[in-house]
């Protein structure tokens, strides 16, 4: 643990030196702003809650974190410093958590620093913040989500534009699985009980009761689950990439 | 762990990647007190052995021990007692020296007052002073190297794997990390990649050269300079007229193993008397061509060079 949490701080603040951060820190903030009030209709809605800005995170992060994870493991690989991280007395599960907590954490800065939505919707009106808070936590583990699929993708390649990509088609598909669209594709050759499964996995279906402050087990577990199993899958690469 | 012991036990190792062997039955042992010299051409596996010893790689076959422990049994065990600097000095560029540092530091389990000492010295040693908060990236190659050796040798570790450690190093540089490591071998095993075949005559206690995957030869490098070919040959320059009958000459001596004309300028020839079996020639040399008044203008004993034993051995395989 004490080995997960040296890493993750090396990692986190590695993101900080370089100017990329804070371009995206400013991106992700300018867009959930405007697609808020201007897409979103926040003002014209008219009511106390965050759900024009909630909607649209799906869409942000799937842009996003493919941003902020791509680099965990395609740039070590690269430069070499994978060969010196790996012969440190650390497991590599170690290294995979500990790369995985600091682009969480990297998100979840990017997602605190939204509040000026949070003061806003309070000085225009009463919303119910507890609602709010619950939003807020769900949308960070769906970037989670997002970003533990990212670290498998950067894990694959050393090129980061490549991992982006990856990440970015696999956020795609997983995103748009509930969708009549991908359904009926998938209806074509899979059995019902296949195609039903595939719409659990969408990320927009497994988010929606979250975004409206439901605390839906189902969802969380579902984005849990996701984080659990790509962490593992994220080890498994890493392990067998040795010596590529 | 006593103090005579088997720091480093490579037994039969084997590593494939795909059709490629690339470390083909090596077994080698290093003692503590050794340090010793990884020759061998490029591609001939001396990086690749270093990375399976260091735990990064997986053996194919064989098995490899660092102190006691096995490397793909108990990784952990094995990489605490490891200070490793991989080949090309890879570093987070993002950081600076003193940052890296601190981070091995953490990793490592170092702290306490002891931190700051361990930090200090090695910072001093490699003369890091100065640029201990500039980002890795900015720095020049020999900068990056010394900060790749400061961490591989901040715990003072009882087995330090150093791939090419003087690569990029001006003279006087080469000259410090050098005598660092001489000061350092008495208590442990120092394994140490080069090219620079000066290096392993300078700092070395033993010399292994490996050669498409194998170990061509495992000795002292003085042992090994002796196996060249020009070892104990005696050279001397004649009168371009004498050459002929200096050949016959010498020839005719016991345990001459040949003549060789090595230029002939401005009148002048050179010529290389090959010794059979690196037996000292000097004097019955000498005495032939000076008794049949061959006056010679110089006459020498050569020592023979480690860069023709590796030659001949590394071609060979």
């Amino acid at each position: 643990m004490r080995n997960v949490l040296i890493i993750a701080r090396r990692e986190l603040a590695a993101y900080f030196t370089s100017p990329l951060a804070y371009v995206f820190i400013v991106i992700f903030l300018a867009l959930s702003g405007g697609l808020t009030f201007f897409i979103g209709g926040f003002l014209e809605r008219g009511q106390a809650d965050l759900e024009a800005f909630f909607d649209f995170h799906p869409w942000l992060y799937l842009f996003l974190m493919p941003a902020v994870g791509m680099r965990l493991w395609a740039e070590e690989r690269k430069a070499g410093t994978i060969e010196f991280l790996m012969t440190l007395p650390i497991t590599t599960a170690q290294a995979v958590v500990g790369k995985f907590l600091a682009a969480w954490l990297f998100a979840g800065i990017a997602l605190a620093l939204t509040f000026p939505m949070w003061i806003t919707v309070n000085y225009l009106g009463d919303p119910d913040n507890g609602v709010i808070l619950a939003a807020y936590l769900g949308s960070w583990l769906m970037a989670g989500g997002f970003l533990a699929l990212s670290a498998c993708a950067s894990a694959l390649t050393r090129n980061q534009v490549v991992a982006f990509v990856i990440a970015a088609a696999a956020g795609f598909l997983f995103l748009m699985s509930g969708l009549e669209m991908v359904q009926a594709f998938f209806r074509a050759f899979a059995p019902e009980g296949v195609v039903r499964a595939i719409a659990d996995f969408s990320f927009l279906a497994n988010f929606e009761a979250i975004a409206q402050g439901v605390i839906d087990l189902r969802g969380l577990v579902f984005f849990a689950s996701l984080i659990v199993v790509g962490l593992t899958v994220n080890t498994a690469i890493v392990e067998l990439k040795k010596g590529a | 762990m006593g103090t005579r012991g088997k720091l480093v036990e490579i037994d039969d190792l084997t590593k494939r990647f795909g059709p490629i062997t690339a470390v083909d039955g090596i077994s080698l042992a290093v003692e503590r007190g050794e340090l010793l010299g990884f020759l061998g051409p490029n591609g001939a596996g001396k990086s690749t052995t270093m990375k399976i010893v260091t735990g990064y790689l997986p053996p194919s076959a064989g098995r490899v021990t660092v102190c006691g422990f096995d490397v793909v049994e108990q990784p952990i065990e094995v990489k605490r007692r490891i200070g490793y600097l991989p080949e090309g000095a890879p570093a987070y560029g993002d950081m600076t020296p003193l940052g890296l540092l601190a981070f091995v530091a953490d990793i490592r389990g170092l702290g306490g007052g002891v931190r700051r000492e361990r930090l200090d010295e090695v910072i001093e040693r490699l003369a890091l002073g100065t640029v201990l908060r500039q980002p890795i990236e900015t720095l020049s190659k020999g900068f990056k190297r010394r900060v790749g050796l400061a961490q591989a040798i901040l715990m003072d570790p009882d087995v330090l794997i150093l791939d090419e450690p003087t690569d990029g190093l001006d003279p006087n540089q080469k000259h410090e990390v050098r005598a660092l490591l001489r000061d350092m071998a008495p208590g442990k095993a120092i394994v140490v990649s080069t090219h620079i075949l000066e290096e392993v005559e300078a700092v070395c206690t033993r010399a292994v050269i490996i050669a498409n995957g194998r170990i061509v030869a495992d000795e002292t490098p003085q042992a090994l300079k002796a196996r060249s070919a020009l070892h104990n040959a005696v050279g001397l320059t004649l009168a371009a007229e004498a050459v002929a009958r200096a050949r016959a000459l010498i020839e005719a001596l016991p345990g001459i193993a040949g003549v060789e004309t090595l230029n002939r300028v401005d009148g002048v020839a050179e010529l290389r008397v090959l010794s059979a079996g690196g037996a000292d020639i000097l004097a019955p040399v000498r005495e032939a061509v000076t008794g049949a008044g061959l006056a010679p203008g110089e006459i020498y004993v050569e020592r023979g060079e480690l860069d023709d034993v590796f030659r001949a051995l590394t071609q060979r395989a």
